[in-house]
């Protein structure tokens, strides 16, 4: 067995939040952002880290780039302890951050291109074929020249990509790469982040909340919600679970209680309409029989559950939908 | 060759990307050296040679620090403050390089693009204008280097406000005092030379005095031989105890670090 670009055993980190709880009393709170996490990346993997806001995403991240240190547990990246060796890893490492960037605002792109190459001591030579590779990889012909803070922010999120790449990492961290891009930039960044991981054979980790490029691009999903993990399996596995229910939406002719026919429950109302979760054993066209029956119904539509609808069910600890997939024992 | 240099040449571009409106704040600092040269004439048309001074070096010490405005930041700030605010100092942490050395870099850099485009105007205005001692040419090259350590001193203690962040969450409070303190006690206000008695004795001795006094004597020919070299070594070394300090500040705030949002 390879071994493992990232290796996360029961890792925790504990903030103190300190809130006023008297005239001059402060009462400390621990606060567990991520609380006992492990799992193991092989090198070439491309995984999708996901999870609601608040869930623990951006601190296990910091912790894996050592700006953090892990309260407790045993953390190693590239086969390093990140927050000792942050300096010696960061030069093996490749981190976006969708909100942030890298660049120098107010200088061409061409010029924060050219000090990553002094930053993480590259080769002339390497540096010019990696960057002409780059460039036509990402489109950055037409925008080399231009001052950073004149870029779209597509522009922007291609030229922190290559910026991230230059020094040719073992390791990508994308912290929501796609955040905020049109259709056709998140298009190009997601292309480009399948042949990185396919021709390149770097490891990618991907946070995000943009299932397109999970689907698009991991083809393992982990999942943490309150500071743990919650799923940790293959996608097709996760998609399996999805195929699995469908949802009836209803649309009544005045509003009423919610409606329940032989174990299905509305699970949502909103004034005249409501939301029917079918488990793949039901007969659809029955219970639509028995809904016209029992109920005045004006209108009414079956849909396939999406993904979204599955994390959304996840993320509100709704554990019943990982039944088929692989869910991590709390 | 190091990363830090190319970062000094980035940070001197990128603080001169805006011309316009360096000249602008330029403009202001001659303006208000036209107000204090008047204040400092009537003064010193009162009190001949106060200080040691005569009316010529006040006058001439006031456009010298206005023209030091710019590059010594006397007003306090830096751009790392916001960066900790808002979290993209995990950008800087990120990196293979130390923060402190980086931000240094960045700085000097600042310094000397403020010095080519805000120094000018002031000095030049003044020595129009008014009756103005220029300096010899062994003094500008010891200003060269008292500038220098004048920037490295301001540096360490704006860089040490900013890493307050870390604990303060708010900067609002630290800013105010340390404003004041600057202005008073470099000499922006008035010349140290002026302060009577124990005051001048601790005004000269506290780093402020580094970032625009000490600068403005040797522009003045005021340190000869030991007493410039005496000058400088006062500079030094306040610019190394600063930078020691804020290396053991970046790293206890590393250890307490928490990332503010994101």
């Amino acid at each position: 067995m390879p071994v493992p670009v990232i290796e996360a055993e029961d890792v925790v980190k504990t903030f103190t939040v300190r809130a006023r709880s008297g005239m001059l009393r402060r009462a400390r709170t621990p606060v567990h952002a991520v609380d006992g996490v492990s799992f193991t990346v092989a090198p070439g993997e491309f995984v999708g880290y996901l999870g609601p806001n608040g869930a623990g995403k951006s601190t296990t991240i910091k912790m894996l780039t050592g700006i953090l240190t892990a309260s407790s547990g045993t953390l190693r990246v590239c086969g390093l302890d990140p927050s000792r060796r942050r300096t010696t890893l960061a030069r093996r490492l490749g981190v976006v951050f969708g909100q942030r960037t890298t660049l120098w605002w107010d200088l061409p792109l061409r010029d924060s291109l050219a000090l990553v190459r002094r930053l993480y001591r590259v080769e002339a030579a390497a540096h010019r074929a990696r960057l002409a590779e780059l460039t036509a990889l990402l489109e950055l012909d037409p925008f080399l020249d231009t001052p950073v803070r004149q870029l779209s922010l597509g522009q922007r999120m291609r030229g922190d990509l290559a910026a991230a790449l230059l020094h040719d990492p073992e390791l990508l961290v994308l912290d929501e790469p796609t955040i905020g891009l049109d259709v056709v930039s998140k298009a190009t960044v997601r292309d480009f982040l399948a042949r990185v991981n396919a021709e390149r054979g770097t490891t990618i980790l991907l946070t995000t909340h943009d299932l397109g490029d999970i689907e698009r691009l991991c083809r393992r999903v982990m999942i943490i919600d309150h500071g743990r993990l919650a799923y940790d399996g293959g996608l097709d596995e996760l998609r399996r679970t999805v195929d699995a229910d469908r949802l009836l939406v209803v649309e009544l002719a005045r509003p009423g209680p919610p409606i329940a026919l032989d174990g299905i429950e509305a699970e949502r109302v909103e004034g005249p309409r409501q939301w029917l979760r079918l488990p793949r054993s039901a007969n659809a066209a029955a219970v639509v029989a028995e809904l016209t029956r029992v109920h005045e119904v004006r209108d009414i539509a079956l849909r396939e559950m999406g993904i979204e609808e599955v994390l959304a069910g996840l993320y509100r600890g709704d554990h019943a939908y990982w039944c088929s997939g692989r869910p991590v024992a709390p | 060759m190091g990363v830090l240099p190319w970062v000094w040449w980035y940070g001197f571009r990128r603080h001169t990307a805006y011309p316009l409106g360096s000249l602008t704040e330029s403009l202001t600092n001659t303006m208000f050296g036209f107000m204090r040269a008047y204040v400092l004439l009537a003064l010193w048309d009162v009190r001949p040679s106060l200080g040691g001074y005569e009316a010529v070096d006040a006058v001439t010490f006031c456009f010298i620090t206005q023209a030091l405005i710019g590059p010594v930041q006397i007003f306090g700030g830096m751009d790392l403050t916001e960066r900790i605010r808002n979290g993209d100092v995990a950008i800087d942490l990120y990196r293979p390089v130390g923060l402190q050395g980086w931000w240094l870099a960045d700085d000097l850099g600042r310094a000397a693009g403020s010095l080519v485009l805000r120094a000018g105007p002031p000095l030049l205005a003044g020595a129009l204008v008014f009756p103005f001692r220029p300096p010899a040419p062994e003094n500008l090259a010891a200003f060269t280097v008292a500038t220098v350590l004048a920037v490295t001193v301001s540096f360490g203690l704006r860089y040490l406000v900013a890493l307050g962040m870390f604990w303060l969450h708010d900067d609002r409070g630290l800013q105010a005092v340390t404003l004041v303190m600057s202005l008073f006690f470099s000499g922006m206000i008035l010349p140290l030379v002026v302060f009577p008695g124990r005051l001048g004795t601790v005004a000269h001795a506290l780093p402020w005095a580094a970032q625009i006094q000490v600068p403005a004597d040797v522009f003045l020919g005021r340190y000869t031989g030991a007493g410039l070299l005496g000058a400088l070594a006062f500079q030094a070394a306040w610019a190394a105890v600063l930078l020691a300090a804020g290396a053991l500040v970046t790293r206890a705030a590393r250890r307490k670090l928490v990332v503010h949002g994101g």
